[in-house]
């Protein structure tokens, strides 16, 4: 497993790849997802009756284990990633980097 | 040039991408004649200020959300206790977005339910003039402003709308040229045609549409100058 000098503590730790996703929340106009359904529809996709649009993040994060690599992106996600009064998020994965080389799903 | 305006000056702070930092600066330098100058987003020391504008344009290329990379520029921080002790703070668009980003306004800024990039002249119905940047208007008086925003559709939840009806912060409202608040008169989709909101104390205001930009009936109109006299008005108001 990678690991990496944390300044903070100089421990060597894992780094694990957090991927988040955001989203407009419920009950928040988004007109975007709508123009992408009213289009999918045109296409002849009628058995959608909902899209949502929102912005996807691969973040690399050293962390001790993946519940603190979890914990570390979810604070990450609500004081920056997402606006939490328009946007929700969810943290889509978290997956040790097994590898030296930057992960190519970046 | 009136001597009561000689002691004041107006900052503009100029963030990367920023493009209405000049228009303002011209606004109150040349059309006003109040003593202004440009805020670098470097500076901390906004001792010397009277009054500060966060200008429109594109901060930071609009990356991640509208003005929320801004808000980590130095000069956020003296900003925000410039706030704090009352000083006048007007967001104009761009800045009307960072200072919701950065919690010195409520709320949000959503894209334009239209999806396109609306650019032209709008009215907007004056609805508190207990603020700093409104206090020469009366309430009810339309005024002529232009916009030109890609995500201006203010959003807020039904709690935080609520509180701002009960404690009268809707600043202005969208609406016809006869002042009738209607959604043929909401260019963006704003919830309750809202145009402008201020903080508790009045002394931070957002507004979407750019008073700086109507400052001369040669570029279409002047009623601009009304919103950013106001402040040289509220600032020579003894306390």
């Amino acid at each position: 497993m990678t690991v990496v000098e944390r300044p903070s503590d100089g421990h060597r730790l894992p780094r694990w790849l957090v991927e988040v996703v955001v989203v407009p929340k419920l009950g928040v106009n988004d007109p975007e997802g709508e123009a992408i359904l009213g289009g999918l529809r045109s296409l002849g996709y009628t058995e959608v009756d909902r899209a949502q649009s929102g912005r996807f993040f691969s973040l690399t994060v050293a962390a001790e284990d993946a519940d603190r690599a979890r914990e570390d992106a979810s604070r990450m996600a609500n004081q920056l990633l997402a606006n939490p009064v328009i946007q929700s998020f969810r943290i889509q994965s978290v997956s040790p980097i097994s590898s030296i080389t930057t992960p190519t799903t970046l | 040039m009136d001597a009561n305006l000689g002691r004041n000056l107006v900052g503009v702070i100029s963030f990367p991408g920023s493009n209405g930092d000049h228009d303002a600066l011209h606004a109150f330098s040349h059309d006003l004649g109040v003593p202004s100058r440009l805020v670098d987003y470097r500076e901390t020391d906004l001792s010397r200020f009277s009054a500060l504008v966060v200008p429109g344009g594109f901060s930071y290329g609009d990356y991640l959300r509208c003005g929320a990379i801004a808000r980590f520029a130095p000069v956020i921080e003296p900003l925000r206790e410039f706030a704090a002790r009352g000083g006048p703070v007007l967001g104009i668009c761009n800045g009307f977005q960072v200072l919701t980003e950065a919690h010195l306004l409520p709320g949000a800024l959503l894209r334009n339910a239209t999806l396109r990039f609306h650019c032209h002249w709008t009215h907007i119905r004056t609805e508190q003039t207990q603020t700093a940047w409104t206090s020469d208007l009366t309430v009810g008086q339309v005024v002529r402003l232009p916009i030109a925003h890609g995500e201006g559709a203010y959003f807020a939840d039904d709690a935080t709308l609520a509180h701002l009806h009960d404690t009268g912060r809707i600043v202005a409202r969208y609406c016809k040229p006869d002042g009738t608040v209607d959604a043929a008169a909401n260019p963006n989709g704003s919830i309750d045609n809202i145009a402008a909101i201020a903080n508790h104390a009045g002394n931070v205001v957002g507004l979407m549409p750019h008073p700086e930009r109507a400052t001369d009936q040669s570029i279409g109109g002047d009623d601009g100058l009304l919103l950013l006299r106001s402040v040289v008005s509220y600032l020579n108001v003894p306390a």
